[in-house]
């Protein structure tokens, strides 16, 4: 958090400072007012993402990782949300902008990738004529022109026979061609930052590995920035340059991939780590899952909201986790931020953890 | 890790579950007044394996490979086109349903979705009791008795007899499930994606519950599932499926270490492996392309030709026959071992950071 507090805020809106990374998200709180109560989906989160990199959010369902993505593209309803806190895109203030800005911003300097390609592709129009709509939107040409447009994204997210194709409507797509479709989509007004969320859980592995290629094909040739939001370690491993652990809302860890998988220092990475089976490691060592399950956000809980999972609490003195709010701070590497209570997280993980964590 | 041996030693006599050429054609239907079958959706065409007591089964395949549609044929959900399947040597695929009665107390079903599969009108007691009472195995007045010692081997407490599934988590209701599937004391449980619907850190616990149990009671597992790494943890033994059919058998290590079939290679190579890639940087990928063909009108010759870059004429004309290769069984005219997972264990060196840390500032 801190690294990005001590910038200088630009406020000329729209004119990028020569140092500030493309999307900065700071202090963002996002919540949902119901019958049951308030549910705090998001709480002080902070992160950046520079051009050419790319942040892969991760956490379980209910962590708030969606939530806060969707608030960059402003698609929180703000009759039923309240949001505070800010989000700059490309030096642009999102939060709170009106409906002009945020129809400029969105699709054209930002766009997303959703997770199911079905449900987020109108059943009753053509391919083409969804890209087509995209495009003119935000670029002045005739239908004709961006056509010609639609069929070259098609071309370029690898779809066979584009001209054809483009004609053809979502159901006539399998899965990985419609997730591919959206990826032209989204991509036709070269936006400078994708938000993909959960992109491949719904696709078969072999295709989930196209299109993780393609997106970072993608990104290498129009050098924008990406945020990778998913639950599977897997793909932030595969994609991602830097890694943030979101939990009950919050930042729980953050730091470079290879520091996030190699040396965490937070007991729920720990647990992440643990869970999940791998095609190389023993099989004979038993996963060492999380007890318990995830916390509710009408309700959170007190202190560190990990807490009532966390087997390494009683190494806290005074039971402050149960009491006191950890603050995000500094890890053993100097990008690595870490929200735990424990002084010594990156010996209890070299002397109990990593022998059982990472097999 | 040793190299197990197909059939376990204890149990080298007659197989548990026997499949023999098992084949489910769904038809496809014209509308209209007269429905006449205008095509066959060959969902599985000529599938052979053996579940030996007390082990586990994997099926591995992508959506619409026929894994889930064999688990069904195998606790008769569907009946089968042709072929047979034996469960301890008595022939099954074509027994009545009386007739199946007994045998369907020995083979129970755990579905993957825990949101659809418990009916959300009846408590958790009725639920787990329900395959007691239909078989009476256990008299009227000891069903709560034996629900609530269910309950507490599946991890839950055994006081919410009387909860209703929407109170529970999707990882309790999973346990819900596996607790019904208890209830006869089965010998062999066809799980299908028992796990892919959950969190990642619910996955553990509940992979870790069935592992406990397969232990402890002697369960024989068909583990279907989708997840590489999954399915490598629980199964000792692995069969790939590719559009209806199987390409490769054999143990975890032939499968994992030297895998013979491209599709098994391909499919290896393209699971995200995290450890390896946080601390070797990612491996290269077999790139497959396109997507699976349809089942309805599948590739002549071998069904995995037409994505294969290995693939010739031969490949197009004949069907290689599943064929025993060093213990292992493989369809592939030119099967030959790849090795595209690294193991642990075999030295991965720290300081080799790989390509994506290079890029970074």
């Amino acid at each position: 958090m801190t690294e990005t507090l001590d910038k200088t805020e630009p406020k000329a809106p729209s004119h990028r400072d020569g140092d500030e990374p493309y999307l900065v998200v700071e202090d963002l709180t996002v919540q949902f007012p119901t019958y049951d109560g308030l549910v705090q989906a998001v709480t002080e989160l902070s992160y950046t993402v520079k051009l050419g990199q790319t942040l892969g959010i991760v956490g379980e369902s209910g962590s708030g990782k969606s939530v806060s993505s969707m608030a960059v593209l402003g698609l929180h309803d703000v009759k039923r949300s309240r949001m505070t806190g800010s989000i700059r895109v490309g030096g642009t203030e999102v939060i709170g902008a009106n409906d002009q800005v945020m129809r400029r911003i969105r699709g054209n300097d930002v766009a997303m990738i959703f997770q199911d390609p079905l449900t987020s592709l109108h059943p009753f129009y053509t391919i083409g004529s969804q890209i087509v709509e995209a495009y003119r939107l935000h670029n002045d040409v005739s239908k004709k022109a961006a056509k010609l447009r639609a069929v070259e994204m098609l071309d370029r997210v690898g779809i066979p026979q584009p001209d054809r194709r483009v004609n053809d409507y979502p159901h006539q797509f399998s899965g990985g061609m419609r997730q591919r479709a959206m990826i032209a989509m989204s991509l036709v007004n070269n936006p400078q930052l994708l938000i993909a969320d959960e992109p491949t859980t719904a696709l078969d592995v072999t295709v989930q590995a196209q299109i993780l290629d393609l997106i970072q094909d993608l990104q290498r040739e129009y050098g924008s920035a990406v945020v990778m939001i998913t639950h599977d370690l897997g793909v932030i491993a595969e994609i991602a340059d830097e890694v943030l652990v979101m939990y009950a809302g919050r930042c729980v860890e953050r730091g470079t991939t290879k520091h996030i998988l190699t040396h965490p220092e937070m007991p729920y990475t720990w647990g992440l780590l643990g869970s999940i089976a791998d095609v190389s490691g023993d099989p004979e060592k038993p996963l060492v899952p999380i007890p318990g399950t995830p916390p509710s956000l009408l309700n959170p809980p007190t202190g560190c909201a990990f807490h009532p999972r966390c087997p390494h609490r009683d190494k806290v003195e005074g039971n402050r986790c149960a009491t006191d709010l950890p603050e995000l701070r500094k890890g053993r590497f100097p990008d690595h931020l870490m929200r735990c209570h424990l002084d010594d997280a990156a010996a209890i993980f070299e002397a109990e953890v990593k022998e059982e964590v990472l097999r | 890790m040793t190299a197990e041996p197909l059939a376990t030693p204890q149990s080298s006599g007659s197989p548990l579950l026997e499949v023999n050429d098992l084949v489910k054609h769904f038809p496809i239907k014209s509308s209209g007044l007269i429905r006449r079958t205008i095509g066959q959706v060959q969902a599985v065409d000529g599938v052979s394996f053996t579940v030996h007591s007390g082990e586990a089964l994997g099926l591995v395949g992508e959506s619409g490979c026929g894994k889930t549609t064999t688990g069904r044929l195998v606790t008769r959900l569907y009946e089968p086109t042709s072929g047979s399947m034996k469960f301890e040597g008595h022939e099954i695929s074509t027994l009545s349903s009386r007739q199946m009665l007994p045998y369907r107390r020995e083979i129970q079903l755990i579905f993957q979705d825990p949101y659809s599969s418990l009916n959300p009108r009846h408590t958790v007691g009725t639920i787990v009791g329900a395959p007691m009472v239909v078989h009476k195995t256990v008299p009227k007045d000891k069903v709560k008795g034996r629900v609530q010692e269910l309950l507490e081997i599946v991890g839950l407490n055994p006081e919410h007899y009387n909860r209703y599934p929407n109170e529970f988590s999707g990882g309790q209701r999973q346990r819900i499930g596996i607790a019904r599937s208890l209830a006869l004391n089965p010998k062999l449980i066809v799980a299908d994606e028992p796990v892919s619907a959950l969190d990642v850190s619910i996955q553990a616990q509940v992979i870790n519950l069935l592992r406990d149990l397969q232990k402890e009671f002697g369960i024989a597992f068909l583990f279907i599932a989708h997840d590489l790494a999954i399915v490598r943890h629980f199964c000792p033994n692995i069969a790939v499926m590719y559009l209806g059919k199987i390409v490769e058998v054999g143990n975890r290590a032939q499968i994992y270490e030297t895998p013979h079939h491209p599709y098994t290679q391909a499919l290896l190579s393209a699971a995200p492996d995290v450890k390896q890639a946080a601390i070797g940087g990612r491996r290269e990928r077999i790139r497959l392309e396109g997507d699976v063909p349809s089942p309805i009108n599948p590739p002549s010759g071998c069904r995995f030709r037409t994505r294969c870059w290995k693939a010739q004429d031969v490949c197009a004309k004949e069907e290689p026959p599943l064929m025993q290769i060093g213990g292992r069984q493989v369809a592939c005219h030119f099967a030959e071992p790849i090795r595209v997972v690294t193991i642990a264990d075999s030295t991965a060196p720290e300081a080799n950071s790989g390509r994506r840390e290079s890029d970074r500032v």
